[in-house]
C-alpha cells in the first residue's frame, strides 16, 4: 500500500432478477407456516460477497468491484447486484 | 489413424472417465487435458466432462470459465472447432458464453440422478449426425443445476435458429412441459441442449458418455459422442469446418 492509496471494504448483494424462479426462496415461504409467521411474502434468496479493496481513492476502488461484480460474482443473464460502500478497511495483509 | 478427442479435466470431474470410456468406444484417440494446460495438444475436437470444477463455488462453472484451458478452448470454438459440454461441461460453457442461456437450480431443489429421455431436435449437426433417426435416447442425469433458463426472447430466437438440440421428453414422445417428472429439473421449453449460433458448439445437462454400453443400462448416449468423432475426423480430413450453420 502506497501513502496516497486507500483501503476500503465493500460489500456486493447479489440476488436472482425479478421474474427469474428462485426455488430456494419459495422453499424459505413455505416453511413460513410451521413457524407460525404470516404476512411474508415475495423470498428471494441471494448471496452477499464482501471484500477489501486497496485502490487510489475510493472511485477507483468501486470501479474494481464494479468489474468483479458484473463479470464473475454475478450472472447478468439471471442475477443483478448491488454494491454497497463498508468505509474504510484495515491496512495490512490482504486477506487469504 | 484415431481422431484424437481432448478431454478437459478441472479440479473436480468427475466424469472424465466416462468421456475417455465412451471416446475410447467410439473409435477415438482421447486426450486428457489438465485446465493448467494453454494449448490443447492439436486435438480436433474437445470434450467438457461433467463434475463439480472448481467445486462448484460462487456458481456452477463459473471459476473453470477463467482457466489457461477454457481460454484455449474459446479460441478453438471461435476458429469453428468442435466442443462439447456435458452437465457440469454445459454450465462451464453457458459461464462462458460459449453456449445461449444458464442453468439455474432445478425447479424441484433436489439432486437428480436418473434415466430420462431426450429427443433429437437436428440430425444434421456434428453432434447428432451418427444417430439413426430422431427417436428419444435413454440417457442418465445427475445435476442439482440444469434448469435450463433464457428469457423469452432468447428462447424464440433459440427456437427459430435452430439452437435447441435436444429436448426432454414424456413416455409418448412429448416434449415434457417445466413441472412433469420427464423434465427432471423444471428447464423452459423442455429444453436439455443447445447448441451455438455456429453449430460447432453445444452442451447438454444429461449424460450421453455414461450411457454408452448396454452393461450401464442403456447404449443410447454413444450416437452423440460418435457423433462428435465422426465430425471431428472429417473435419481434420478436409482441413475445413464441418459445414453447420444454424438454419
Amino acid at each position: 500500500m502506497t501513502d496516497t492509496s486507500r483501503v476500503l471494504r465493500f460489500a456486493v448483494n447479489v440476488t436472482p432478477k425479478p421474474g427469474i424462479l428462485d426455488p430456494q426462496g419459495r422453499a424459505v415461504e413455505g416453511s413460513l407456516g410451521h413457524l407460525g409467521i404470516d404476512g411474508v411474502r415475495d423470498v428471494r434468496v441471494g448471496r452477499r460477497v464482501e471484500l477489501t479493496v486497496e485502490a487510489a481513492d475510493a472511485e477507483a476502488g468501486r470501479a474494481i468491484v464494479e468489474r468483479l461484480a458484473a463479470e464473475l460474482l454475478s450472472n447478468p443473464l439471471i442475477e443483478a447486484y448491488a454494491i454497497e460502500s463498508l468505509g474504510d478497511g484495515v491496512p495490512g495483509e490482504p486477506p487469504r | 489413424m484415431s481422431v484424437r478427442i481432448g478431454v478437459a479435466i478441472f479440479p473436480g470431474s468427475n466424469r472424465d472417465v466416462d468421456a475417455v470410456n465412451a471416446l475410447t468406444l467410439a473409435g477415438a484417440e482421447p486426450v486428457e487435458l489438465w485446465h493448467e494446460r494453454a494449448d490443447l495438444d492439436g486435438v480436433a475436437g474437445v470434450v467438457i466432462p461433467g463434475g463439480f470444477a472448481y467445486g462448484d463455488y460462487l456458481r456452477a462453472g463459473v471459476i473453470a470459465r477463467f482457466s489457461p484451458i477454457m481460454r484455449a478452448v474459446a479460441a478453438f470454438a471461435a476458429e469453428g472447432g468442435l466442443v462439447l459440454g456435458i452437465c457440469n461441461g454445459f454450465q462451464v460453457l453457458t459461464e462462458a458464453h460459449l453456449l445461449p442461456g444458464a442453468l439455474l437450480r432445478n425447479r424441484g431443489l433436489r439432486f437428480v440422478s436418473r434415466f430420462v429421455e431426450i429427443r433429437p431436435e437436428r440430425l444434421d449437426t456434428p453432434f447428432t449426425l451418427a444417430l439413426p433417426d430422431g427417436r428419444p435416447l435413454r440417457v442418465p442425469v445427475a445435476h442439482g443445476e440444469g434448469c435450463f433458463y433464457a428469457d423469452e426472447p432468447d428462447l424464440d430466437r433459440l427456437e427459430r435458429d435452430g439452437q435447441v438440440l435436444f429436448r426432454y421428453v414424456d413416455d409418448a414422445g412429448r416434449a415434457a412441459a417445466p413441472g412433469s417428472r420427464a423434465n427432471p429439473n423444471g428447464s423452459l421449453r423442455s429444453i436439455a441442449g443447445v447448441l451455438n449460433a455456429g453449430g460447432n458448439v453445444a452442451g447438454l445437462m444429461p449424460h450421453p458418455e455414461t450411457a454408452s454400453e448396454a452393461i450401464l443400462g442403456s447404449a443410447d448416449g454413444l450416437g452423440v459422442i460418435r457423433s462428435l468423432v465422426e465430425s471431428a475426423a472429417r473435419r481434420q480430413g478436409s482441413g475445413t469446418p464441418v459445414e453447420v450453420g444454424a438454419r
